[in-house]
């Protein structure tokens, strides 16, 4: 607790969240809510004009998302040179560092390039995955979250620097069945397939026991006494192998280096455009959890990828792409199979099925 | 793809220093050292960079190595809190201290970005110094909620790091059962699609409940997003449980001019395919000299046309914002998207900002006081129905609120006229 620390602590400034307008580049807040339309020049290039006929270029550049004072001086050094010293970042760690003038933007593309920093991420491209903490830093994960990324970023290099999809792919991951991640137009998703193993001596001194009993979605834990210890078991019959009872009780280990697997789910979309926001939807799973480069799951991620992009309209997302030429379709294109765990039964899942003659030949 | 060496190699990504200065030697990394090659910037090359001069990252290296080898964490939550403060701190305690013991305490901090995400070099520089000072050095930007998280220190350092940064004018954010940081789209700050102030909005919602967000209290977390269009890029409908959406209610603007430039361009079997037959609710139609009709009654403001002909077409002018409840991820009862609760309001005067931070504190001591515990507010929704809902924060019924009436006879209506009185005095009320 802060009461080890030697001095006397201080009361802290509940400030909140800043002012973001203090760090915010000149030309957006001179032309803030003013600005008329944009163009992208190239890819991983943003052209805003206000209707005041200020312009700026926005540089999106691609990052490892955890930065250390190296990578942070190395990017900030050459924002000071080859731009205006200002920076923000997007919701998928990706930099977008703004210029007013023109001539600036080569020579900024060429500094992040050959400091190796891939710029690109925009449009119609394959931008940078979204990221969680998995083995770096998370207390519950089922595998990495950074290594999955570089390991598929690095493959998707050319889909980041290019704008030849579609449209936009956002890529997801998530080390455990929580999914930080969240939703995706692929998202590749840690699945557990084995009941959680219990270590019966420390549930009693480290878990609250009605607290985690509460948290099972499927009511298949109850308190039990266990070699003469207060304990909890698990109907494993019931049990979906969710681990949502692993982190208030870490004694019911989830996670098994064999067992847990990562499955891959595709179609979900959070903007309103043209479809209504739509969950992501299982296509494959049992896929192996393979450090350190996950090629089995990235092997399927670049199928669909290669499918979506022959088949697809444009500006269809997947999930517009899907709901247009049918999962039969899907399945048939991609080569997955399809199994009994493709067909839903949690709550609402009779809306998942075709009630209709409607079916494509 | 094949590797190449870099024309600048000691300002590259891939550089390592020369010399070591911390003492520790490092660990064999076999597994993580395969991820070091490749065109992507490797997080790998960068955790040792810092192993470089930093013992406790040595032993962390070697942790993940473990972790790669042996496919399973080893990390364990604890409680580790600054001064005045119940959260904001993400406590990791080493379950291999034994063989790490350098790293056995890495904790991380979460703090509250601007909205947007804007940041100066100097300070970006100003924070990477203070962390070097007190912690790893290794700053993730940003968390999946939105925070920037300061990540590896021991307690002690936690405070000091703190304490220098809060002096500096950042400050926590929420971890646990409380408020958490809130996240914001670029929005008008460079998005002609913007149809609201993010910057307002964001400071205003998240900064009124500051208490709630650094002393956990509450049922479970609760997040506010702010997307200045449909667009909803910062994915609140489905990320937040109170998803504030910038729209329009009158027409949108068309340039003629341009949309006939745009076909002139493009083509017309273009613009039939990729625009007009792809507007949701059939509301676009090319007419014959290549000028487009729009019927705004029926344009559901889904931003599709607009993201396509970004010259010609753009928001209205009579703006405001959609409010939506209750999005979140799987845990406990399935996902669920948020569902509408105001269709439309204007957020111009002072007035009609605290209307919106009046909705969010009675959605928030509602849901507080009557909300199982761990339940999202999504899930509160879904267990008590909507209709209980909206009575609890009092939020007349709107049929924006669904996709269609019910469909099951099995209710119980017996005050229907009292009802249907209740619908006809908001009519003719407004
Ligand atoms: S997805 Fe799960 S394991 Fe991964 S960071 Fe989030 S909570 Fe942790
Ligand atoms: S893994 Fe999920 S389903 Fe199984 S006991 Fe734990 S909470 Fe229940
Ligand atoms: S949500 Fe809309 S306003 Fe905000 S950045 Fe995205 S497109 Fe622009
Ligand atoms: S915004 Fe969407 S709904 Fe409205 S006219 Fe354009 S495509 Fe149609």
């Amino acid at each position: 607790m802060s009461g080890q620390a030697a001095e006397k602590p201080k009361f802290p400034t509940e400030t909140g969240c800043p002012d973001g307008f203090q760090y915010m580049h000149p030309a957006y807040i001179k032309n803030y809510g003013n600005w008329k339309y944009h163009d992208r020049p190239r890819p991983g290039v943003l052209h805003h004009v206000s209707h005041n006929g200020d312009e700026v270029w926005t540089v999106r550049v691609g990052t490892q998302r955890q930065l250390g004072p190296y990578e942070i001086n190395l990017l900030c050094d050459i924002i000071d040179t080859y731009a205006d010293g200002y920076v923000r970042f997007t919701i998928r760690s990706n930099l977008e560092v703004s210029v007013t003038d023109e001539a600036k933007v080569a020579p900024l593309i060429q500094a992040f390039t050959d400091a190796g920093y891939p710029v690109g991420g925009t449009g119609n491209s394959i931008t940078m995955i979204s990221h969680t903490q998995g083995w770096l830093h998370c207390d519950i994960p089922g595998t990495d979250a950074s290594g999955v990324v570089k390991s598929l970023m690095d493959e998707l290099h050319d889909e980041f620097t290019n704008e030849q999809m579609p449209n936009r792919v956002h890529i997801t991951t998530s080390c455990c069945q929580i999914n930080c991640g969240g939703q995706g137009d692929i998202a590749i998703n840690v699945q557990h397939t084995k009941p959680p193993k219990i270590n019966h001596d420390l549930v009693a001194n480290v878990c609250e026991r009605p607290s985690v009993v509460a948290r099972c979605p499927v009511a298949a834990i109850r308190p039990a006494i266990v070699n003469g210890k207060p304990s909890l078991e698990v109907d494993e019959k019931k049990c979906i192998c969710c681990g949502a009872c692993f982190p208030p009780c870490p004694p019911m280990q989830i996670n098994d280096p064999e067992h847990s697997k990562l499955a891959i789910w595709v179609g979900g979309k959070h903007s309103n455009a043209r479809s209504k926001p739509m969950f992501h939807k299982l296509v494959a799973a049992g896929i192996p959890n393979n450090p350190p480069r996950w090629t089995e799951a990235a092997d399927i991620v670049k199928n669909i990828l290669r499918v979506y992009k022959d088949d697809a309209q444009d500006w269809e997302r997947v999930g517009d792409w899907i709901d247009r030429i049918g999962w039969p379709r899907f399945f048939e294109l991609t080569e997955l199979p399809f199994t009994k765990f493709h067909i839903d039964n949690w709550t609402g899942a009779r809306n998942s099925l075709n009630a209709s003659t409607h079916i494509r030949f | 793809m094949a590797e190449q060496t870099p024309k600048n190699p000691d300002k590259h990504s891939t550089y390592l220093p020369t010399k070591k200065t911390s003492s520790k030697p490092f660990h064999d990394t076999p597994m993580l050292d395969e991820l070091e090659s490749g065109p992507w910037p490797s997080f790998v090359t960068g955790l040792k960079r810092l192993a470089y001069d930093n013992n406790m990252m040595v032993d962390l290296l070697g942790q993940l190595e473990h972790s790669y080898k042996t496919r399973l964490g080893y990390w364990k939550g604890g409680t580790v809190s600054v001064f005045g403060y119940g959260g904001g701190i993400i406590p990791r305690f080493s379950e291999v201290a034994e063989m790490f013991p350098e790293s056995k305490e890495f904790h991380t901090l979460r703090v509250q970005p601007p909205a947007g995400n804007h940041y100066t070099t100097d300070m970006l520089r100003q924070l990477s110094n203070s962390w070097n000072k007190y912690g790893s050095g290794l700053i993730a930007f940003h968390g999946q909620t939105g925070n920037i998280m300061f990540i590896g220190t021991t307690t002690e350092h936690t405070q000091h790091f703190f304490d220098e940064i809060n002096e500096y004018g950042w400050d926590l954010g929420g971890a646990g059962p409380c408020v958490r940081t809130a996240m914001s789209c670029v929005g008008a700050a460079r998005c002609e699609q913007s149809c609201a102030n993010e910057q307002k909005i964001h400071r205003l919602l998240v900064n009124n409940f500051i208490d709630d967000m650094h002393r956990p209290a509450l049922p479970y977390k609760f997040k506010f997003k702010v997307s200045g269009c449909p667009n909803d890029c910062m994915n609140s409908i489905q990320r937040s449980d109170f998803a504030v959406i910038g729209t329009w209610r009158d027409d949108m603007k068309v340039d003629q001019a341009e949309v006939q430039k745009y076909v002139a361009e493009k083509g017309r079997k273009y613009i039939v395919d990729s625009v007009i037959n792809k507007c949701p609710t059939k509301a676009l139609s090319l007419n014959d000299d290549d000028t487009l009709a729009v019927d705004n009654r029926n344009c559901v403001r889904c931003m599709h046309c607009l993201n396509v002909m970004t010259k010609a077409l753009s928001p209205g002018d009579d703006k405001g914002i959609t409010l939506l409840l209750g999005g979140k991820r799987t845990l406990k009862i399935g996902d669920t998207m948020g569902t509408v609760i105001i269709p439309f309001m204007k957020l111009e005067t002072d007035e009609d900002y605290e209307k919106l931070q009046e909705i969010a504190e009675e959605t928030i001591d509602f849901w507080a006081e009557n909300a199982l515990e761990h339940e999202r507010v999504g899930e509160t929704i879904d267990r008590i129905g909507l209709v209980n809902f909206l009575e609890g924060i009092e939020i007349d019924v709107d049929p924006n609120m669904i996709n269609a009436p019910r469909v099951s006879n099995y209710v119980r209506m017996d005050n229907w006229d009292e009802e249907a009185n209740k619908w006809k005095q908001r009519k003719a009320a407004n």
